[in-house]
């Protein structure tokens, strides 16, 4: 089973909930596995500490364009929807950072002039912690798109792993990357009007994608009971509340998993993690793909 | 007139927070909410919306079904995972089809169909807007669920702000940045005079911030700190102090964890108009000092229009002038 942890809102608490999630499963299982996607600042490794075993550079194919075989004909630009390859009087120019990798400049080059050279965008490791498998990718600085990286680190699971991803925040590509075939979502949020805002994006954007999905609420006595609210009048499962504790916090920023804080929270998350299965497995809500 | 772009990295340090108070605080300014996907400065500014307008993004494709005749050329074509394929239980293809989530507009698919049984559409994917609060002109946007081209929102946005700000002699663009360092970030600081990055003393958050950092050194784009929370960690933020030190990076402000924030955002307001205090003070001092730099700046390179406007996922419907020569990119490198 894949589970997703996402929010719309950054710094809810994705990551302390997937890195605690994933080693308390990884305490009772052999093939648990942690995936972080949010490749534009991954944070993960940061808790689980993992040993890498294997890292590799991820790269887009982008169009090299021999001069000599260049007719000027101005195909290229015409297919080209991202205006990374244009044709301006009968001179190619390229702006690889705009290129998506679609390959149909060089399928529709008559002259045979344009080839694909991969272009870095970032790395995919893999590792191991303590029994559980790590995976996370690196986008490098300057590079605009996650969702090919995204893609590469899915592609890099271990085969029928029980995974935890972490997701990105937002709602737009690279989470939509992150979250897609997932079997179930845990929103994080927290109980405030940012919060809630950006749950109604998220829970929108998730039931598009027609994935079944239940909230964890954190630092749950600080703001107001609208999340609460929004939560019981949409028949959404609320999971998990995890009170506001100035000790986790505190943990979180020597990068020390809750888990380690003391049974309280090994309960909180084994809980957490017994709701998922259950919704996950009987469904709690009836989506539609939309397509 | 001048541009601020307000970033962190990592989510959750209190940017939309920080700017609110600098819309407080700031004169003769327009701010703009390029969080497109997740706007949240609307809650605490109330809007009064003047102008909205529909954003197009870039296209799609789909299949005319009527047209199909399931050779599957698109499925071959496609990199993208997009094409589908619906087959009886004997494995006969019964239809194809586009999933629109993962179809990401490049038309290869369409262009190759040999009976052009696949046809564009630009729906809405979002929309934006321009509207007065209680502390001037506002431009923000809502990118559509599920949509891409987030980062062209936040150029649009960006590009409104800007005109008003020279249509009205405003002295400055206040930009409320997302999380990340991909497109809809470098959207948001192409271009401007100065990169704010809001931090927290974690190892997340600093390790987020010399991301944050490098991007905007990437595009020669002065960088200052801010150490939100500093009270959480403190040790932390004197690491964090002494890293921005050592890399030449001012740190403009350090404001303590405090309640407030919360009990402000529960009212709409901004904290110093909520409760003036230290906290208040700590974050008025960022402001004045982010104003003192902002005011001082000579722009270095002045990056050409065009290139400004194409940051992101420029779709084809820009315009595109003649521009200089991109040199290949070569690996890049983390930190400063």
């Amino acid at each position: 089973m894949k589970i997703a942890i996402a929010s719309g809102k950054g710094g809810t608490g994705k990551t302390t909930v997937a890195t605690n999630l994933a080693r308390l499963m990884s305490l009772s299982r052999h093939d648990a596995c942690y995936v972080d996607c949010d490749v534009e600042a991954p944070n993960g490794h940061i808790f689980l500490r993992p040993e890498i075993c294997d890292a590799r550079s991820v790269a887009i194919p982008v169009p090299r364009v021999d001069a000599d075989k260049c007719t000027g004909c101005g195909d290229c630009g015409d297919i080209c929807q991202f205006s990374a390859i244009v044709c301006i009087k009968e001179k190619v120019l390229t702006f690889p950072e705009l290129c998506h990798g679609c390959g149909g400049c060089s399928l529709v080059c008559p002259t045979g002039a344009i080839t694909e050279a991969p272009r870095e965008i970032g790395v995919v490791e893999v590792g191991k912690s303590d029994g559980l498998s790590f995976v996370h990718g690196r986008l490098n600085v300057g590079e605009p798109m996650a969702p090919p990286l995204i893609r590469e680190v899915k592609e890099s699971l271990p085969p029928g792993a029980e995974t935890i991803i972490d997701a990105p925040p937002g709602t737009s590509c690279p989470v939509i990357e992150s979250v897609k075939g997932a079997d179930y979502v845990v929103l994080v949020t927290e109980p405030t009007p940012f919060g809630l805002n950006d749950l109604k994006l998220a829970v929108e954007m998730t039931r598009q994608l027609g994935v079944p999905f239940g909230i964890v609420i954190n630092r749950a006595n600080v703001g107001d009971d609208r999340v609460k609210e929004y939560a019981s009048s949409g028949g959404i499962s609320v999971l998990l509340e995890i009170p506001e504790d100035r000790r986790l916090a505190e943990a979180y920023s020597r990068g020390q998993l809750a888990l380690d804080l003391g049974p309280q929270y090994a309960q909180k998350f084994a809980l957490l993690w017994e709701k998922v299965l259950h919704d996950a497995l009987c469904g709690t809500e009836k989506t539609i793909h939309i397509v | 007139m001048k541009e601020l772009a307000v970033i962190s990295g990592k989510g959750g340090t209190g940017k939309t927070s920080l700017v609110a108070s600098f819309a407080a605080l700031a004169e003769k300014k327009v701010l703009a909410d390029c969080d497109v996907d997740a706007a949240d400065l609307h809650l605490v500014l109330s809007p009064d919306v003047k102008r909205e307008e529909v954003f197009h993004g870039g296209k799609k494709f789909a299949i005319v079904q009527e047209k199909c005749s399931r050779c599957g050329k698109c499925l071959s074509l496609c990199r993208l995972d997009a094409i589908r394929e619906n087959r009886s239980e004997e494995g006969e293809v019964k239809k194809v089809r586009i999933d629109a989530i993962s179809c990401e507009g490049c038309g290869v698919c369409a262009y190759f169909c040999p009976v052009e049984a696949i046809e564009s559409f630009r729906g809405e994917a979002g929309k934006w807007f321009i509207s007065d609060t209680r502390h001037g002109p506002m431009v923000h946007a809502r990118l559509g669920i599920a949509q891409q081209n987030s980062g062209k929102l936040v150029t649009v946005v960006r590009t409104q702000a800007r005109q008003l700000a020279e249509e009205k002699a405003l002295d400055f663009v206040i930009i409320d940045g997302p999380a990340g360092i991909g497109c809809p970030v470098i959207a948001s600081i192409t271009g401007t005079d100065l990169v704010l990055v809001v931090t927290e003393p974690t190892l997340s958050g600093r390790h987020d911030l010399e991301r944050a950092a490098a991007l905007a050194g990437h595009f020669g784009i002065q960088v200052v700190v801010c150490i939100n929370k500093f009270d959480l960690n403190p040790q932390i933020a004197v690491q964090t102090r002494e890293w921005c030190w050592r890399n030449g990076i001012v740190v403009v402000g350090e404001i303590p964890y405090d309640p407030v924030f919360t009990q402000a955002q529960l009212r709409a307001k901004s904290v110093v108009e909520h409760a003036p205090g230290p906290t208040s003070k700590a974050v008025e001092m960022t402001w004045l000092r982010v104003r003192d730099l902002l005011q001082q700046h000579q722009a270095a390179t002045e990056l050409p229009a065009q290139r400004r406007d194409r940051a992101g996922c420029s779709p084809r419907a820009l315009p595109v002038k003649p521009p200089p020569p991109v040199a290949s990119p070569g690996r890049r490198e983390e930190g400063l």
